[in-house]
């Protein structure tokens, strides 16, 4: 025993303390959501750190086998409502696999656009609020003032903001209105040089990446021990993206670079290394929309589905890269209009595994950075 | 106060027949309801300011409704906070919850008794002025853990606990900061520290330039005088995003206001301290206001006096708005680690080149070798 230890030990015998059960949430500014953390905490050391989820819980997974494949389409808006794209579109692919669809170019071409615009309003909501938990306030609106333009565009295809409902099954619901290449491609060029810009205001801030600096290190080895996907895995350095890895859509047709976790600042898989993931995934996904853009074929958007869809019974599961980690959508049909199961994989869901794990022995304030640099979205983790 | 009184009683001889102890009371309550009105009303005005402010820096607009540019809003929202229902929590100890506001606010504004406002314009040119603003705003600290303590609520006490250790932890470097200042002037009197400053070289009368140390040690002030007033990126005890809203968590209405006119209140000291130790207080540079006639040398260094300390609390509100909060080990380790031996290396090193240099700043020396 070190002597500093045994300074530790004699003065805890000396002046015992006692451990405080605190209860984090479910309203609480800093856990995004409904979420409910149980901290016992030796003043501001946390000793445990226990989530309870299950505040939004709304049984999605039920609800999908009460309505036809069509009906159950604005239900994933609500499944991530930060990105309701994805889910949709995530949606789609897995019915259509299950009935074996064959999807317009420009459908594909279409989605993969908007998944990406989504991405980035996404993860810019994950950086500003992560921002303003680390008690930066000012970027939290610089991303809402840019995530406002990724509205306004959505809002153009197909009247939404929030909940958009765009996809179909064999498609999307309706075509690009004209004039939506040019915006976008003016929104992409007055957005890239923002993220610089964030990086000058904050990233690279002394005090925030003293912060996120070696907190909360998640090892490769233990991301993938605990399912960790998306950026948080990334985070720990493992480059594993299921766009690149198990390409869907036209994925393999685009060019875009898996960003990972480099330890720049301290350790590989600290919370500043998620941090950095998203704020570089931004400037990939800008790539990606530019490519699509450019390569974008003229053709119909929807496939023809029969109105009465009955999909041959069988099973169908889709990997979909999601802002917030693989979406995996599991469905299986017994041949009538309704799903007879369908069962959701969401990343943030896994993600709240390892929160335990990771905040050991952390201060109070770091629970906040690790619930921030997981980007949770407690809709997915609930559903 | 007395010789206030002495001089109101030979401008307006028909009060002569009133005993002097009565005079003087009237004089010394006059004196509190002008400064208190003073505070008060910088207090409203300066939550508009940061408001806006805010607005500028943070892309959007601020408020802009009640009145023109939105510049009554302090009322309403003083009028909404004292037509709130005051909620004491039921298990809250109910003597120290409804005492702790009030310490919190008399620290806070008990410290406007010394700031020299300009010539002749402080409410009481105390002797032991830098002594009694560290000693009068220290009754903050016993507020805020009475509210954290009392509230009996676990985030209140963290907040309540992080602010004690803080705001002591901060007293120390904000002290010796300003003991330079003290050093040079020779006095402990907020006035006389100020008129050290004045002379015929303007700007660079200032203690500011007087020496790198002194320049040096207006920087030190600054930052651990934010770290005392709670201000981000150490605003630890009321954090947001960690304690939910801290110490003041279980208080609503018009109790709730006064915590928030503290905060307001020790952010215009701060700058004040700053401005009358440092900035040259109300001196105008290269204009001596203590010889124009009375009223109008009043007015002027007022407003001059003002202007700087806004100036101070605007830059204070800049860097509120831009970054972020330090973790409480972080915020413990820059006091002790490195502000307070800082303060004390630049207090011996002001005190040294006082005593080498005879007393002569920089600007004085450069004078002096051009013969003037």
């Amino acid at each position: 025993m070190s002597a500093a230890e045994s300074n530790a030990r004699a003065r805890a015998e000396a002046l015992p303390t006692q451990e405080m059960t605190i209860n984090m949430g479910p309203q609480h500014p800093s856990t995004h959501g409904v979420l409910r953390v149980i901290l016992r905490t030796d003043g501001e050391v946390v000793s445990n750190a226990r989530p309870d989820v299950g505040y939004l819980h709304r049984g999605l997974e039920k609800i999908g086998e009460r309505v036809t494949y069509a009906q159950f389409m604005p239900f994933t808006d609500r499944l991530d409502y930060l990105a309701a794209m994805n889910c949709n579109c995530a949606w789609a692919w897995a019915v259509e696999k299950l009935a074996n669809i064959e999807v317009p170019e420009r459908a594909e071409y279409i989605r993969v656009i908007v998944c990406e615009l989504n991405r980035i309003s996404s993860h810019l909501i994950a950086f500003g609020s992560f921002t303003a938990d680390m008690g930066a306030f000012t970027p939290f609106l610089y991303s809402i003032r840019e995530r406002e333009r990724v509205n306004d565009l959505f809002e153009d295809i197909c009247g939404n903001r929030l909940t958009y409902n765009y996809a179909r099954i064999g498609g999307v619901s309706g075509d690009l209105p004209p004039g939506f290449i040019e915006k976008t491609k003016e929104f992409l060029d007055y957005f890239e040089p923002k993220i610089d810009e964030y990086n000058e205001l904050i990233s690279y801030n002394k005090i925030f990446v003293n912060r996120l600096a070696n907190v909360a290190v998640v090892s490769a080895a233990d991301a993938v021990a605990y399912g960790l996907t998306g950026p948080s895995l990334r985070g720990s350095g493992v480059a594993f993206d299921l766009r690149r890895d198990e390409p869907y859509s036209v994925y393999p047709k685009l060019d875009f670079k898996v960003c990972v976790g480099t330890g720049e600042r301290g350790t590989v898989g600290d919370c500043f290394d998620r941090y950095m993931v998203r704020i570089n995934e931004m400037r990939e996904s800008v790539k990606i929309v530019r490519q699509a853009i450019a390569q974008i074929p003229d053709g119909p958007v929807l496939a023809k589905v029969p109105r009465i869809f009955k999909p041959a019974a069988g099973e169908a599961y889709v990997r979909t890269e999601c802002p917030r980690g693989e979406t995996g959508i599991y469905v299986i049909s017994d041949g009538t209009a309704n799903p007879y199961r369908l069962k959701i994989r969401t990343g943030s869901f896994v993600s709240m595994n390892i929160f335990e794990t990771v905040t050991k022995g952390l201060m109070i304030a770091d629970i906040v950075a690790v619930i921030g640099s997981l980007d949770i979205i407690l809709p997915e983790i609930d559903r | 106060m007395e010789t206030l009184a002495i001089s109101l009683v030979n401008a307006v001889p028909v009060l002569g027949g009133v005993p002097m102890w009565a005079m003087t009371t009237v004089v010394m309550v006059a004196v509190a309801a002008v400064v208190l009105v003073f505070a008060l009303t910088f207090e409203g005005l300066g939550s508009y300011m940061l408001r806006k402010v805010a607005g500028d820096i943070q892309a959007r607009i601020g408020p802009n409704r009640v009145g023109p540019y939105g510049i009554l809003q302090f009322l309403a929202d003083g009028v909404k906070l004292i037509l709130k229902e005051d909620i004491i929590p039921a298990k809250a100890d109910q003597f120290l919850f409804k005492l702790a506001p009030y310490f919190v606010f008399v620290g806070s504004f008990a410290a406007f008794v010394v700031v020299p406002f300009g010539v002749g314009l402080i409410a009481s040119d105390l002797n032991i002025g830098v002594y009694y603003v560290m000693a009068i705003t220290s009754l903050v600290v016993i507020g805020v853990m009475l509210a954290g303590w009392a509230s009996n609520n676990k985030w209140a006490l963290l907040g309540g606990m992080r602010a004690a250790a803080q705001i002591v932890s901060y007293e120390v470097p904000v002290g010796m900061a300003l003991m330079p200042a003290v050093l040079i002037a020779g006095s402990l009197s907020l006035q006389d520290i100020v008129r050290s400053q004045g002379g015929l070289f303007g700007v660079f009368g200032w203690n500011l330039f007087h020496n790198p140390f002194t320049f040096f040690s207006f920087l030190l002030y600054f930052t651990a005088a934010q770290a005392e007033t709670n201000q981000t990126p150490f605003d630890l005890p009321e954090a947001e995003s960690e304690l939910v809203s801290g110490y003041n968590v279980e208080y609503s209405g018009i109790r709730f206001a006064m915590f928030f006119m503290a905060e307001f209140g020790d952010m215009f000291v701060v700058a004040a301290l700053a401005t009358a130790c440092f900035l040259g207080g109300w001196h105008v540079p290269y204009f001596n206001a203590q010889a124009l006639p009375p009223l109008w040398g009043n007015i002027l260094s007022l407003c001059v006096f003002l202007a700087k300390a806004l100036g101070m609390v605007l830059l204070m509100m800049w860097v509120r708005w831009t970054l972020p909060r330090l973790r409480v080990d972080q915020l413990m380790r820059m006091a002790w680690k490195y502000l307070i031996p800082l303060t004390f290396v630049n207090l011996l090193g002001v005190s040294l080149w006082l005593l080498l240099f005879n007393g002569k700043g920089i600007p004085q020396m450069i004078a002096g070798m051009i013969g003037r």
